[in-house]
This record gives C-alpha cells, sequence and structure tokens, in this order.
C-alpha cells in the first residue's frame, strides 16, 4: 500500500509538486497522467527515494519513507523494482548480467542459479533467452524496455514495480506487448504498480486509478471512466487529442472497403451506362 | 555599481558552494572506502584499466622527458667543466620533481577523461538513479574502486616513469662520453630514501585526487552529451592545474617535514 499525504517537492525557486496526495491499495495499478514537466517522473523519484519531498508523508507498507535514514530506504527499495523512461539499463553489462544484478549483487546465490533465474524472468517478460549473452546496445528499444522490464522483477520479486513511461518511443506492436505484460504482471502475479505516461490510451488500458497532474497538482482523481465523463476543462482539453484521433481512426476504419459505412463497390466488369 | 558588487557575490557564493558540494563528494567516498560491500571484481578491472592501459604513454613520455632534460643538463654541466654531476642532477630533478608531475599529468589526462565521460554517461542516461534504485551505492561502487586502483597504479607507474628517464640520462650522459660508472655513481649517491620520499608521497595524493575529481564531475554532470563532454574537459583540467599547484605545496611540505 502507497500513500502520498500533502507532499510539497522544490527545486530550487520551482515548485514541482504541490500538495500532492493520492494512494495505491495492493494489487493496484495507479497511473500518474499528466502533460511534459506536469511533475509525473517526479513522484517516482520521490517514491524509490532519490529525492526526499520538502514537506508531506509518503508511506510504503505503513512505514514513512521521508523519516528513514539511507540504510534503511536501501531495504525497503528492494522490495520495489523500477522501469526507467529509457530503459536505462548498465551498458557495460550483457542482458543476463542486468536482469541478474540483484541476485548477484545483493542475495547469496550461485552463478547457475542466477542464470537460471535470469533465463526465466527473459521468457517472462517475452523475450528469447538467447540474448542472455547479448549487449543492451545490441537491441530494439522496445527489448531493451522489456529487459528492464525483467531487471525490475528479478530484484527479488518486488511487490510494487514503479514503470516511468515505459511505451514512449516504441513502436505501436512493442508498445502494446508492454502493456499487456504490466497487466500480466497485475493479473497474473499481484504486483502494485505506479505508471507515470503522458498516454491516454496507455492510462485507460492498465489503470484501476488514475491521477492527474497539472504543473504539480492533482486536478483528477478517479476511475478511468470517471476521467473519460469528467466535466473538468483541463481535463477534457487534455483528452482533446485523444478523443480526436480515436474519432478519426474510427471513421477512416468505417470508410474502409469492408468497413460499416464503406460506399458499395462497383460490380466488376459491369456497363455503367 | 550595486549590480556588479552582487555579480561578485554571486560569483564568491557559486565557487563556495561548489567547494562545499566536493568536498562533502570526497566525504562520502572516504566513508564508503571503509564499509562493505568491497567491489574487489571492479577494483581489479580499474587498476588493469589504470595500470597496463596507461603504462604505454607512460614509457614514451617518460623516456622522451628523461632524454630531453638529460640534454639540456649534459650541455651546461659539460660547458662548466662538472658533467660528472649528471647522474645527481637527473636523480634531484627527476625523482623528486620531473617524475611524479609528468606521470601524474599522463595518467590525469588520460584517466580524468575516462573516468568522467564514462560516469557522466551513466547519469545522463539514468544509470547511476538506477544504481540507487536497485540498492548500491553508486559512490561505493563506481568511485572507491576507481580510487584505490589510481592508489596502486600511480605510484607504480611513477617508479617506472623515474627509472625510464633516469637510465635515459645514462644513454645521454655516454653521449657526451661521460662514462656508464660515473653517471651509475651519481644516481647511487643520491637515490637517497629521503629524496624518494620527496617525490613518492606526491603520487599517491595526485591519485586520490585524480579520481575523486574524475567522479565528481562525472556525477555532476548535467545536459547531456554536450554536458558531458563540457564535464570531461573541466576534470582534466582541474586535475593537471591541481597537480601543478599541489605538487609546490607538497614539495614545501615534504621539505619542513625533512627539516630541509
Amino acid at each position: 500500500m502507497i500513500v502520498f499525504r500533502n507532499v510539497d517537492y522544490w527545486i530550487g525557486e520551482n515548485h514541482i509538486l504541490k500538495d500532492v496526495s493520492f494512494s495505491v491499495p495492493k494489487g493496484q495499478t495507479k497511473v500518474i497522467l499528466g502533460p511534459s514537466g506536469s511533475g509525473k517522473s517526479t513522484i517516482l523519484r520521490l517514491l524509490i527515494g532519490l529525492v526526499k519531498p520538502d514537506s508531506g508523508a509518503i508511506f510504503v507498507d505503513g512505514e514513512d519513507i521521508t523519516q528513514v535514514d539511507e540504510d534503511r530506504m536501501q531495504l525497503i527499495r528492494r522490495r520495489m523494482g523500477m522501469v526507467f523512461q529509457q530503459g536505462a539499463l548498465f551498458d557495460s553489462m550483457t542482458v543476463g548480467e542486468n536482469v541478474g544484478y540483484s541476485l548477484l549483487e545483493h542475495a547469496d546465490h550461485t552463478e547457475e542459479q542466477v542464470e537460471e533465474a535470469v533465463r526465466s524472468y527473459l521468457r517472462l517478460v517475452g523475450l528469447d533467452d538467447f540474448l542472455i549473452d547479448r549487449m543492451p546496445d545490441q537491441l530494439s528499444g522496445g527489448m531493451q524496455r522489456r529487459v528492464a522490464i525483467a531487471r525490475a522483477l528479478a530484484a527479488q520479486d518486488p511487490d510494487l514495480i514503479l514503470y516511468d513511461e515505459p511505451t514512449t518511443g516504441l513502436d505501436p506492436q512493442s508498445a502494446e506487448r508492454i502493456i499487456d505484460l504490466v497487466l500480466r504482471l497485475r493479473d497474473e502475479h499481484g504486483k502494485t504498480a505506479v505508471l507515470v505516461t503522458h498516454d491516454i490510451s496507455d492510462a485507460l488500458e492498465v489503470a484501476n486509478r488514475i491521477t492527474v497532474l497539472d504543473q504539480g497538482s492533482v486536478v483528477f482523481e478517479g476511475a478511468p471512466a470517471e476521467l473519460v465523463a469528467s466535466r473538468n476543462p483541463f481535463i477534457r482539453e487534455f483528452l482533446a487529442p485523444f478523443r480526436k484521433a480515436m474519432a478519426v481512426a474510427l471513421r477512416k476504419l468505417d470508410t474502409a472497403p469492408g468497413g460499416e459505412h464503406a460506399p458499395p463497390t462497383p460490380p466488376m466488369g459491369g456497363n455503367a451506362l | 555599481m550595486e549590480a556588479a558588487l552582487q555579480l561578485v557575490v554571486d560569483k564568491v557564493r557559486h565557487i563556495l558552494e561548489t567547494v562545499q558540494d566536493a568536498a562533502l563528494f570526497a566525504a562520502r567516498a572516504f566513508r564508503a572506502t571503509f564499509r562493505p560491500p568491497f567491489y574487489a571484481h571492479e577494483t581489479l578491472e580499474q587498476i588493469h584499466f589504470a595500470g597496463i592501459g596507461s603504462l604505454f604513454i607512460v614509457v614514451i613520455s617518460s623516456a622522451v622527458a628523461g632524454q630531453a632534460l638529460a640534454i639540456q643538463l649534459a650541455r651546461e654541466l659539460s660547458n662548466t667543466g662538472t658533467k660528472t654531476e649528471l647522474g645527481h642532477f637527473m636523480v634531484i630533478s627527476v625523482v623528486r620533481a620531473l617524475g611524479p608531475v609528468l606521470v601524474g599529468m599522463v595518467v590525469a589526462s588520460r584517466m580524468s577523461a575516462g573516468i568522467t565521460a564514462e560516469i557522466g554517461a551513466m547519469r545522463s542516461s539514468d544509470q547511476l538513479d538506477a544504481l540507487v534504485a536497485f540498492g548500491t551505492d553508486p559512490v561505493k561502487r563506481l568511485v572507491v574502486p576507481r580510487i584505490i586502483a589510481l592508489l596502486i597504479a600511480l605510484p607504480c607507474l611513477t617508479i617506472v616513469g623515474d627509472a625510464l628517464a633516469v637510465i635515459g640520462g645514462g644513454f645521454v650522459g655516454l653521449a657526451y662520453k661521460l662514462p656508464i660508472e660515473s653517471y651509475y655513481h651519481g644516481v647511487e649517491k643520491y637515490l637517497t630514501p629521503s629524496n624518494m620520499m620527496v617525490g613518492m608521497i606526491k603520487p599517491f595524493f595526485f591519485a586520490v585526487m585524480i579520481a575523486l575529481i574524475a567522479c565528481w564531475k562525472g556525477f555532476t554532470s548535467e545536459g547531456g552529451a554536450k554536458g558531458v563532454g563540457v564535464s570531461t574537459t573541466q576534470s582534466v583540467v582541474l586535475s593537471s592545474v591541481g597537480i601543478l599547484v599541489s605538487d609546490g605545496i607538497l614539495t614545501k611540505f615534504v621539505f619542513r617535514l625533512l627539516n630541509w
């Protein structure tokens, strides 16, 4: 269970997060949605303890992580896995070393055990385990993101997974695979997740609850259906491009040959006159 | 006038904040050095990178610089009829002063650039944050092995560099018709523990300074590829200037220590 309570965060003169509060029940996926620069990624950095808030409290399983020292925070972090925006794979290590990093670093496993675990995590995220000896720069963006998810999962099987824009910059098929994986980890493995994105379709697909940020303030909190039905002017404006894209796509599908409203095809070989 | 004063105040504050930031980083690295886990594999890799990797340029630069110095000295000493003192002057110049500074500068230019660029690239691609997120202290994993590696490699490279420069001086002496025995006698007489101490304290200090500056500039680099480039340049400049400045201070300090 994650609770953000009245969190404020400043960088110099910039008020990045303003009195942000929300909670994430166990086993659910919370999506933090908002335009670029709204403070979404800062929420993940606060959660993983990379930065501390200027005021407010952040509870992870009942423990206020703003009050713990670095040694304690290191232990709390081991219950979390984080997927960074561009993967942030260690480029001097192989795929196998990346995925098995936490197992080799913090647990007392033999190399054979780690290799077996790495192979199973790679298969779990839909990657062939022969990739184990490849370097990260030999993989496509989508594959790198899936390796990053495997690495997050291998971090001592965390209860909480944090995703920072996991589909940004990926082609639609790779993005869909990542989203399927996020859903599978929640539904089949019971993982709690906080997913930061500006992609509305991703948010609607994976979220149990959505929090929308605008310039560091929470402007909406609710279920995906409530977001779509919201009359809040900011939400309506934020959703407008998505609605327009959906309408255009539906119209194109309808008017395509074989579509619902497609014009009748002239009979082959018929005489128009 | 007021604006100019404010500018000066801002500049001084910025310098003080930078010094404070660097000092805190050094303190953090020092604390991390003595706390487990210890990254033996990473440290050995860095020793190889710093030591074996720098050996070739140290050999070339020391041999060339040693011979250039010997030529200058031999010519002047021949003119004054004291060329038998070549070994004496070579030992004093190379072992006490030129050797540690030359090897320090050569290793600093190579290692500072490499370390800052590597850590800076890791920072700009969130790899440093990823280390923290996966429960690793990046200072312990990245900085401490580099400090230890340079602490081991730089004194060894300095010995190699000093030896090559002094041996090179012997060959130059031969060209000036100075018997090798005479040169060797001068070297032996002045290669005393005190003279060696003056020269051999420096590489340990330079090693820590090079590693800390390079890592600190990498950790604090900002602004993507351009920022990494700027930090790398600053790292090399700071290390090199730091070596020259601290050389004078250290020499004075050791002289006082030896009551010279």
